[in-house]
């Protein structure tokens, strides 16, 4: 099997005599669900940044699907994360300017490449944006609506399916939850966790919540994983 | 292109304070606008207010002087020309024709002009259009006046009309010519120049009414009716300028130098073409600085915006990091802040237009009636094309400035997500 991610020897600070992280190897297999836990500063978001391109590291090595971060330039590396790469993030995801089916297009107008797939595979943009809101049980009148008139729990539905349009390799959650209650979180979790099935999608997800942890294939503890041990 | 629809959407977005900001830009630039077509209007009115004059003389003094109290009815001439050397002029073998012109007296504000028929058949404004009359005739007998377009329609009079003539210049002037009261026998098309705003009469006249007077006032226990000085011969010993058309051009600068030479009197010969330039100059200066004004009525505009983009900058740090994470680069989101000010200037510009030709359909007859100048509603020229070309330059301009922000922003903050 491929590696979707890999690390190597990577390090990083935001100081130079501060290092944040310092991870020996850490790989995620294409179609893996991976759970990233870690304590609050711990660098949980700031290797997400790192593997998004927006941040370089110190030293080390960052490959996705085989292509060598550092062999890219910075324009380079946005136009490769906008083709591969789908976040969701903590909350507030959405713009508030756009209706729902607007957000979650909106990928497709950065990417050629996502959105060449998306029309490949539901012949538009806007019809592959309507099936993936259908899987995530949002649908009809909701289309044309405000996201500002949303629940949480619809927002961040809305987000994966933005996260997931033009099939992107890897899908990089970064505390999704964290602002849904319990009920909502674990419908959530399972909707995400089909559609990345569906969409054979590496799925890389950060959490403090130990109860989220049946969803996934792997955990695996920052802490552990990283000789700087954070801030702590 | 999706920057451009983000833009727009985002602006419909914060259409509240979009519109403050389009409403400042728009009014500058309607400001600008219409500073400068007044400024080409009156320009092209100011040209236009004599033409087919080949040379105008009057007494010794300054060129601008000269062109102010023959032409534009404006200041006082410091003193005469003789008769005598007036028909040494008009005999000389190269004039075509002479214009005598004598101003000193007034009605109810406006000049009074004694002239010959002449005037009639010479007097050319704008594009070598003759005066033509809009009812009536030209002075035939002695107390017969005809009336600028202005005058007529101001002071409502009509074919008919009696009116009389003031001493001297100024509104409120109490000695009065009233014991030769005058008559109206002709009323002229409007021209759009000083002519519009112009009594005028025969010399003969002039004499008639001042044949009792002296230095200004009248000679006691002298008075003279208007019959007897209609019987009397009326000669008129002095003038204040004439016109003169050549029969070649060519001789002009000869003439010219001539009567600037001549030794018995001291006059002046001058280039209305070249003295109207030189007029504009001085006039263009104020011109100058009221265009500045305006283009820096714009600057506030755009200075306005910047302000309103910048504080919202701040709100909108999420918005940076979501577009980053659909896959925006870096200089895409530099661009999306800047194409919001270049969006918001185009707009106001457009607002601006609108906002102007409004304003002309409104206030045109205001203009025209109060400060005599007509501004058409014409397309816009080049240079006013140009002009606001680089006022959306500039808008442009100034928008990277919060697109240099937003772009430090965004590469600080990442895919980071901060409130
Ligand atoms: N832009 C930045 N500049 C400097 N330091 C930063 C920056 N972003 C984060 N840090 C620091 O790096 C450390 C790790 O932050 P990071 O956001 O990666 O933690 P985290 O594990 O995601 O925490 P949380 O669970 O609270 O989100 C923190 O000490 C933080 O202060
Ligand atoms: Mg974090």
């Amino acid at each position: 099997m491929q590696a979707a991610i890999a690390l190597e020897k990577l390090e990083f600070g935001w100081a130079k005599d501060q290092p944040l992280l310092n991870i020996e190897s850490l790989t995620v297999m294409r179609g893996e669900r991976l759970f990233l836990q870690g304590a609050s500063g711990s660098g949980k978001s700031t290797l997400l940044n790192l593997i998004g391109g927006v941040l370089e590291p110190n030293a080390g090595a960052i490959h996705l699907m085989d292509v060598s971060l550092q062999a890219l330039s910075k324009t380079q590396r946005d136009a490769f994360r906008a083709d591969h790469i789908g976040f969701v993030f903590q909350m507030f995801n959405l713009l508030p300017y756009l209706n729902v089916l607007e957000n979650v297009t909106l990928p497709c107008g950065f990417s050629t490449t996502r959105r060449d797939k998306a029309v490949l595979r539901d012949g538009s943009v806007d019809d592959s944006a309507r099936r993936l809101l259908d899987h995530l049980e949002l649908g009809g009148a909701l289309l044309r609506r405000p996201v500002t008139d949303l629940s949480m729990g619809q927002q961040q539905r809305v987000a994966v399916a933005r996260a997931l349009i033009g099939s992107p390799e890897i899908l990089i959650a970064d505390e999704p939850t964290s602002a849904l209650d319990v009920g909502n979180r674990d419908r959530f979790l399972q909707l995400l966790v089909q559609e990345c099935e569906a969409e054979e999608t590496t799925l890389m997800f950060v959490s403090h919540d130990p109860t989220l942890h049946d969803h996934f294939d792997r955990v695996v503890d920052l802490h552990g994983l990283n000789r700087s041990g954070g801030d702590a | 292109m999706i920057l451009l629809r983000l833009t727009a959407r985002s602006l419909w977005h914060r259409r509240s304070t979009a519109l403050l900001t389009l409403l400042t830009i728009g009014v500058s630039v309607m400001l600008l606008l219409g500073v400068e077509k007044v400024r080409t209007e009156t320009r092209n009115s100011f040209a236009n207010t004599l033409s087919g004059t080949d040379l105008i003389v009057g007494a010794r003094s300054g060129q601008i002087q000269l062109l102010l109290y023959s032409i534009f009815r404006m200041g006082d001439a410091t003193s005469n020309i003789s008769w005598q050397s007036y028909e040494l002029v008009k005999n000389h073998k190269n004039v075509a024709w002479t214009v005598p012109i004598s101003v000193g007296d007034s009605h109810r504000g406006y000049r009074v002009l004694g002239t010959t028929e002449g005037y009639f058949d010479h007097y050319r404004y704008g594009n070598r259009h003759p005066l033509s009359f809009d009812d009536g005739r030209r002075f035939e007998s002695l107390y017969d006046v005809v009336l600028g377009a202005e005058v007529a329609k101001k002071l409502g009079y009509t074919l008919g009309s009696r009116i009389v003539v003031a001493h001297g210049i100024g509104n409120a002037s109490f000695s009065k010519h009233d014991d030769k009261p005058f008559r109206v026998v002709g009323i002229l098309n409007r021209t759009g120049t000083p002519v519009d705003r112009t009594v005028h009469l025969s010399l003969q006249a002039l004499e008639a009414i001042h044949i009792d007077w002296k230095a200004g006032v009248k000679i006691p226990g002298q008075a003279v009716s208007a019959e007897e000085a209609a019987a009397k011969e009326l000669k008129p010993k002095q003038i204040t300028a004439f016109l003169v058309g050549m029969k070649s051009k060519v001789a002009t600068f000869h003439l010219q130098r001539s009567i600037n030479n001549y030794r018995k009197e001291p006059m002046l010969a001058i280039l209305p073409g070249v003295a109207l330039q030189q007029l504009w100059d001085m006039v263009g200066i104020a011109e100058k600085a009221l265009m500045l004004v305006s283009a820096i009525v714009v600057m506030a505009g755009l200075v306005g915006m910047l302000t309103v983009i910048l504080t919202s900058l701040n709100e909108r740090r999420r918005e940076l990091a979501i577009l980053r994470s659909v896959g925006a680069r870096a200089w895409q989101i530099l661009l999306l802040l800047t194409l919001e000010s270049a969006l918001l200037t185009v707009l106001g510009v457009g607002l601006g237009i609108i906002l102007l030709y409004a304003g002309i359909g409104l206030s045109q007859s205001f203009l025209e009636t109060q400060v005599g100048v007509f501004v058409p509603l014409t397309a816009l020229n080049v240079y006013q094309w140009k002009l606001l070309g680089l006022v959306v330059v500039c808008g442009t301009l100034v928008g990277l400035i919060p697109g240099y922000r937003a772009y430090r922003y965004s590469v600080a903050d990442g895919l980071t997500i901060r409130i």
